[in-house]
């Protein structure tokens, strides 16, 4: 993905290498629970109750999803070698072709179907880029060229002429059932009080716990059946052989292109899946333009996520979240989210500065101060930027942590088997 | 060590048929397997493809027809030759649409502005097309500033900075700040051009109603100094030998990040243009149809292999197929299935092309290998 090593390895300029600091889970747990005080803190000075409401959560979720599910999908190709552009494409799949399913056989044969669908797309990008040795970007934006036609095509065949339907939507889709766990019903009450940090949490369990589909359950579960089948099984560490040194797997009896077929399918149906959410979960019906580049969001929240499953559940949460904010109108809530940013950036200023690292230190503080300067001269964001938020995110971390992300080694290159 | 210097010689003696063959027939055999795949398609969908693809030929030769298809490619060619100046250095440009938009906002306000009055038509002609150029030049340097200083890869950074140019358009746009709302409708647009700095169309299609858009010169200009850039200066060879080899570029004293910027830049500058045939010779302002051609002008890239004359046979291709699709929905077949057409078409010839390399290569092999191997002991006299 970072391209040509001897680009990158100028660019670099031979760092010497960092110490392994990956974030362990009572050091994470402990940065959530500041995060959560501090955006409670925020909520309360600010008055911008929407920050930790039910609903916010909820869409926040909801949002969140279908951008997981496509860097999961990002996840399992880019760890078998192959870089998946064409996640977008196969998301446009997952919509079409779920709510193809839904609409005429029922939910879950929709979700099926989807699967099937984006997989069709993965199998694709796996023929041309494994077996034909085309380049990966190339393969990825023509498989997203060819997914719009296709699904536009397809819905003039099978949804015009249907109520509802028509060359650019289907007609309405069966709902997939949704779970709420029991005994959460006080919370309302709790969350309407606003209460420092108590109606915070009370408003998260709400978001989080109530009416639930089943769709994002499985999405969910996904992340940890990712790590383990990835990290912790022979298939798994054969996968990623394949994307770390191909030649070497290959030396030890690995079937190079079946294991790199095997992550890019997987990657198409994942994407499939969460192009199944937004027309039958976030939407009823599936609409020509739905997945609005959430594809190549989802690719950026596993670049976010430095290729691991957690981090890439962390980079979706926190585009789902500025998403859902902007969704429901909020920009009096973005507005108080720079504050809580301001209050972030000049914490880690902070910590820059105590060590010693002088000029990234007093940049961020500078930032910090920006920021607050722009929270006191305003009353609100204007939305076209809130829109934009996940976006410019994206580009800031990319550029703040490109150099300490670590891709697989031989991600993105072709490979030709050995005779 | 003789007999090597011998078969390198006899090698390039001659021309490489071996190696070229297979180049000049894959792309007739990619198209003839799109029109393959789209005839499949349309007898699915109840047509017959004979028929179509006859109507299909009539209607898009009719001149009101051809004066559109020159129009649609002109838009299209120089979009592609910015993607194709990144790909010829490895450089993946899919910000296009974000530059061009943006660039075409930009250029299509000040065009308008009331501070440049006083300027005469020709010059402020330039002075539009020189903001364009700046603008796109600006945006797409953003992911290469991030490229060569920070390693963000150009391909996400791209996309992140279309999204984001889509939505300061969309702030700039309102009739707070550069739009204007149409008198009787909801489009807001920019200020419309005075019309002394309107391109006119040239009558270069005999019985068309109009001309075809005067932009389309620049459009060929464009071609001929790409083809320049690249294939005569200096310039243009480090950028191709960066996009071979960027180690072998860097080892001969190359400054990798430095083509970075400049290809990029460039890449951006030639963006800039894709919106101005429109902008100066149709719509005279910033309408909210802008926009959405980035992704097809990778396609017509790679469709025409990066070259100048291939670029604009497949954007002539593309172009005629957009139109030419118009007419089949009157023969009740969906005219959508011309984008099936378009991305089978791509997807074939970057396949097939990757083919002819793979036999090509394996074909030379075989020859240089048989011409170097160790002579036969029994046939050499002792």
């Amino acid at each position: 993905m970072i391209g040509d090593p001897a680009l990158t390895a100028a660019t670099v300029g031979g760092a010497v290498p960092r110490r392994g600091r990956r974030l362990r889970l009572p050091v994470g747990l402990l940065a959530l629970a500041g995060g959560l005080v501090a955006l409670a803190a925020v909520r309360v000075l600010t008055g911008a109750d929407d920050l930790t409401s039910g609903g916010a959560v909820a869409a926040a979720i909801q949002s969140a999803v279908p951008i997981g599910l496509a860097g999961l999908g990002g996840l399992w190709a880019e760890r078998a070698g192959v870089v998946n552009i064409g996640l977008e494409g196969q998301l446009i799949l997952g919509t079409w072709f779920g709510a193809w399913g839904g609409y005429h056989w029922g939910p879950w044969v929709g979700v099926l179907a989807a699967v099937v669908g984006g997989g069709l797309g993965g199998l694709l990008h796996a023929v041309a880029t494994v077996s034909f040795g085309v380049d990966h970007i190339v393969s990825g934006v023509a498989i997203t060229i060819l997914a719009g036609g296709v699904a536009r095509y397809l819905s003039q065949l099978a949804f015009a002429g249907l109520p509802g339907g028509g060359v650019t939507q289907s007609p309405s889709v069966p709902e997939l059932p949704r779970w709420s766990v029991p005994g959460l019903g006080g919370l309302v009450g709790v969350e309407r009080r606003h209460w420092f940090l108590v109606g915070d949490l009370a408003g998260i369990l709400r978001g989080a716990l109530t009416h639930v589909s089943a769709l994002t359950v499985i999405a969910v579960l996904l992340v940890p059946l990712t790590y383990l089948v990835l990290w912790r099984t022979g298939f798994g560490l054969r996968l990623r052989s394949v994307g770390e040194n191909p030649a070497a797997a290959e030396s030890l009896g690995v079937d190079v292109y079946r294991y790199k077929y095997y992550g890019v399918v997987i990657s198409g149906a994942l994407a499939g899946l969460g192009g199944a959410f937004l027309s039958m979960v976030a939407s009823s019906i599936y609409r020509e333009g739905q997945t609005g580049g959430r594809g190549f969001i989802g690719l950026a929240a596993m670049i976010f996520g430095n290729w691991r499953p957690g981090g890439l559940a962390a980079g979706a949460g926190l585009f789902g979240y500025t998403d859902a904010l902007q969704l429901r109108g909020g920009s009096r809530s973005v507005h108080a989210l720079l504050l809580f940013l301001a209050v972030l950036l000049l914490a880690v200023g902070v910590r820059h500065l105590r060590h010693r690292r002088t000029v990234p230190g007093a940049v961020t503080v500078c930032v910090a101060v920006l920021v607050a300067v722009w929270y006191v001269t305003t009353d609100s964001i204007p939305a076209e930027f809130v829109q934009a938020a996940p976006h410019v995110t994206t580009l800031v971390v990319l550029a703040l942590a490109a150099q300490r992300l670590r891709m697989p080694a031989a991600d993105g290159q072709r490979y030709r088997r050995g005779g | 060590m003789g007999d090597l210097g011998a078969a390198a010689r006899t090698a390039s003696a001659r021309p490489d048929t071996a190696r070229l063959l297979p180049q000049l027939v894959a792309p007739v055999a990619a198209l003839a397997l799109a029109a393959l795949i789209s005839a499949v398609a349309l007898s699915v969908s109840g047509g017959n493809p004979i028929t179509a693809f006859r109507a299909m030929a009539d209607y898009g030769t009719q001149p009101a027809s051809l004066v559109d298809i020159l129009n649609r490619s002109t838009d299209y060619y120089i979009a592609a030759v910015a993607v194709a100046i990144g790909f010829r250095m490895n450089l993946f440009n899919i910000g296009v649409d974000g530059q061009y938009r943006l660039a075409t906002l930009v250029a299509a306000a000040v065009g308008a502005a009331s501070f440049l009055d006083w300027l005469p038509g020709v010059l402020r002609i330039l002075v539009i097309v020189a903001v364009a150029v700046a603008v796109g030049a600006f945006w797409a340097g953003v992911a290469a500033v991030l490229k060569v200083t920070r390693g963000v890869s150009e391909v996400i950074s791209t996309i992140m900075l279309n999204f984001i140019g889509g939505q300061i358009v969309a702030y700039l746009l309102t009739p707070e700040h550069l739009g204007v709302q149409a008198r009787g409708s909801n489009d807001v647009t920019t200020r419309l051009l005075p019309s002394d700095s309107w391109v006119p169309g040239i009558p270069l299609i005999p019985n068309a109603p109009g001309g075809v858009h005067g932009f389309i010169l620049v459009a060929v200009a464009v071609g001929a100094g790409y083809w320049f850039l690249l294939g005569r200066t200096r310039f243009g060879f480090d950028l191709r030998a960066t996009g071979m080899s960027a180690s072998a570029a860097v080892a001969s004293g190359v400054n990798a990040r430095r083509m970075v910027l400049y290809a990029m830049l460039l890449s951006g500058a030639v963006a800039g243009l894709t919106g101005m045939s429109q902008l100066l010779g149709a719509r005279h302002a910033y309408t909210s149809s802008v926009g959405g051609i980035g992704f097809t002008a990778i396609g017509i890239a790679l469709l025409g292999r990066n070259s100048p004359v291939g670029i604009g046979l497949a954007a002539l291709l593309w172009a005629f197929l957009d139109r030419s699709a118009l007419i089949l929905d009157l023969n009740e077949i969906p005219k959508e299935i011309v984008t099936i057409m378009q991305g089978a078409t791509v997807l074939a010839v970057v396949v097939a092309y990757e083919l002819a390399a793979r036999v090509g290569r394996r074909a030379q092999q075989r020859r240089v290998g048989a011409a170097t191997a160790e002579p036969d002991r029994s046939e050499v006299p002792m």
